[in-house]
């Protein structure tokens, strides 16, 4: 499903306009190519020299503004692609192309827009938090010396760090340190976000406050792509979802979309279930199940409320009858498999 | 503290508002780019690498040196006795007898002790640990994310590599000095070819040493970069510099192996007691000079080729 622009012809050939960009900063002349998309990959592969196929020609499209949720099973090479995109690791073969401009090529162009968050965070131990942001910021170029100190501050302040800001970070919380990773990518305005499991390790309260921060963000027009294994997190925040298995891109597409390709299953909470169920497989309903007081099944391809009529004629006493909707979650197990094991 | 708070005050908006004020500067930015460029970064690592408390203990153990022979010498020669053969290293004898005449002989002689091993011993640990250990600690994948930049991140790691090599050689010296002039005197020296030399003269001459003491050491920490390019354990690299190190030392004691023996970076390094020679044996020097160049030149190019080509996957 929803494939459709990554499928399409590129109107965009390998090396047209990188070289007139490729020096310094990104023009907003650049933004034709970026049509495609804020991230946009094709056939992107990696092997590892182990000879793992880490990522199997994935062909990615994040559109501008989106809250792309990036998901897949452990292993399935989320983070790999981010080390790909974020021009860490070399891809085998295909391409990738950041803000509209090739990775790992125009590294120095594309990541002062790009903040990231990248398996976790790392930090100096022996340093201050704050003193880890000045060093960070210290690291690009292209960061106004002048405007370091308030901006760091401005990052701690952001993901309520302030009050810890002159702690070392080797005495950090595995919460603190990743309120800190985070503050890192908010060092400067961008318009790329790249967050690989974000709410790893957060309290309640601090989830709750990266996914206020991540839509915040988003409505200043900041692109976000973000990977996570909660389910109902990228349901709550993206507008976008991706979702790979085995190195394999298997669907992407607006949220909505996907939630809605897995049907919703009927419910009917009845003290009478033995008669209900007999009744739904004789009014066509398949996959039937009893559990205490409920009845599901996949609904028939009739009206419902002749369902429900035909079930209080039987002499069913109906307490509740609906349809459950299909959450992300049921998407999602039913594109991956209900497989606990990692594929090796 | 009051600009944590005052941020604090401004809240959410804080980032947006001073990202439009970077945006007012941009045309200041662009001139003081050049400058800032490599300054920044380069001034930041050399903090960050003044702030390891292993740094400062590296540090702290070439200080003691000094004090230890000078307090040992000091011992030796109370009861009247000369100071027997065998102290010090292979360029010690000559100046360590010179000691108790004048404190400023304990310089050259902490110097020649020092730099066999303690020294590079030092700067093997700094450069080993300069990109594994950034490696390891996972540092490393967001400074190139920033982006640091591979090219400019290994110059910077060198530049401040061959800082430490400077201050660790000065520490040396300047501890030497310090403890020579409390427990010796101070005065004319004698050079090595007997000629006698004002103590201003010699001053100059102990600091023109240092210089080149901290210049032969430039081959070990460009050796050591390649070696912290190839692993992701900064342990691994800082053992295998210091490994390679006495390999070469002990490689350079075996007379079959004269032939080779000129390329090995510590052949010449105590050709720097040359300099005490009146007038000044350049040969040596020179050589000596050449062959850390050559060194910085193949491994520097070697960890480039390496460092900018290699996937991040920690
Ligand atoms: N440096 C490496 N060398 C060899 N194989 C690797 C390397 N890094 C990752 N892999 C392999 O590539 C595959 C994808 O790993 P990746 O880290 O991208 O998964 P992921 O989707 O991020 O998983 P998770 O949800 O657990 O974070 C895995 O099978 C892993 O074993
Ligand atoms: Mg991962």
């Amino acid at each position: 499903m929803d494939q459709a622009p990554a499928t399409e012809p590129d109107p965009h050939p390998e090396g047209e306009g990188d070289n007139a960009t490729e020096g310094d900063n990104a023009t907003e002349g650049d933004n034709a190519t970026e049509g495609d998309g804020v991230i946009h990959t094709r056939a992107l592969t990696k092997r590892f020299r182990g000879g793992q196929l880490a990522v199997d020609g994935l062909d990615l499209t994040v559109p501008a503004g989106s809250v792309f949720g990036f998901l897949g099973p452990n292993g399935s090479g989320k983070t790999t692609t981010i080390r790909m995109l974020m021009g860490l690791i070399e891809p085998t073969s295909g391409s990738a192309r950041v803000l509209g401009h090739p990775m790992p090529r125009a590294a120095r162009t594309v990541l002062p827009q790009v903040g990231a968050l990248i398996e976790g965070p790392a930090l100096y131990g022996f340093l201050s938090g704050r003193d880890n942001l000045l060093r960070y910021d210290a690291a690009d170029p292209t960061a106004d010396p002048r405007t370091r100190r308030t901006r760091v501050a401005a990052a701690l302040d952001r993901v309520g760090l302030a009050a810890a800001a002159g702690k070392k970070a080797k005495a950090y919380s595995l919460g603190m340190k990743q309120r800190l990773g985070l503050a890192a990518a908010l060092l400067q305005p961008r318009r790329l976000l790249v967050l690989d499991e974000p709410t790893n390790g957060l309290d309640p309260q601090g989830m709750r406050e990266i996914r206020s921060l991540v839509r915040e963000l988003a409505s200043d027009g900041t692109t976000v792509f973000l990977s996570s294994h909660l389910l109902d997190e990228i349901e709550q925040v993206c507008t976008h979802a991706a979702v790979m298995a085995q190195g394999r891109l298997l669907t992407q597409g607006p949220v909505a979309d996907l939630a809605a390709g897995a049907r919703g299953r009927l419910v009917v909470t009845t003290p009478d279930t033995g008669d209900a169920a007999r009744v739904l497989k004789e009014q066509g309903a398949s996959d039937v199940v009893i559990t205490e007081d409920r009845v599901t099944a996949e609904p028939p391809d009739r009206e419902l409320a002749d369902v429900n009529a035909t079930l209080v004629a039987a002499g069913v006493r109906v307490r509740g009858f609906g349809i459950e909707r299909a959450s992300l979650e049921d998407a999602f197990v039913a594109l991956t498999g209900e497989g606990f094991d990692v594929a090796g | 503290m009051s600009q944590v708070e005052a941020n604090a005050a401004q809240g959410r908006g804080a980032v947006s508002i001073s990202g439009s004020a970077a945006g007012r500067d941009q045309p200041q930015t662009t001139r003081t780019r050049r400058t800032t460029f490599y300054g920044t970064l380069f001034r930041n690592e050399l903090l960050t690498t003044f702030r390891r408390w292993r740094t400062i203990a590296l540090l702290a153990v070439l200080a003691a040196v000094p004090i230890l022979i000078g307090i040992a010498i000091k011992i030796e020669t109370s009861d009247g006795g000369g100071v027997g053969p065998g102290g010090g290293g292979g360029g010690g004898p000559a100046f360590i007898s010179q000691i108790t005449n004048n404190g400023l002989f304990l310089v050259f002689t902490a110097l020649a002790a020092t730099l066999p091993f303690f020294l590079p011993m030092a700067i093997g640990v700094v450069a080993g640990d300069a990109i594994a250990g950034e490696a390891n600690a996972g540092t490393l994948r967001y400074l190139l994310v920033a982006p640091a930049g591979r090219t400019r991140l290994l110059l910077t790691k060198y530049a401040t590599t061959m800082t430490f090599c400077l201050v660790a050689t000065l520490v040396v010296a300047v501890s030497a000095l310090t403890v020579g002039a409390v427990l010796f005197p101070l005065g004319d020296l004698t050079t090595i070819s007997g000629t006698q030399i004002s103590f201003a003269d010699g001053l100059g001459r102990a600091l023109l040493i240092a210089l080149v003491v901290a210049a032969s050491l430039t081959g070990v920490a460009a050796l050591g970069l390649f070696v912290s390019t190839l692993t992701t354990s900064g342990i691994a690299a800082m053992a295998t510099t210091v490994g390679l190190l006495i390999t070469i030392q002990i490689l350079d004691q075996i007379p079959q192996l004269h032939a080779l023996q000129p390329y090995f970076f510590s052949h010449y390094w105590l050709s720097f007691a040359d300099l005490m020679r009146d007038p000044v044996y350049w040969d040596e020097l020179v050589k000596n000079l050449g062959l850390q160049a050559l060194y910085a030149a193949v491994f520097g190019s070697a960890a480039w080729a390496r460092f900018t080509t290699k996937d991040i996957s920690s």
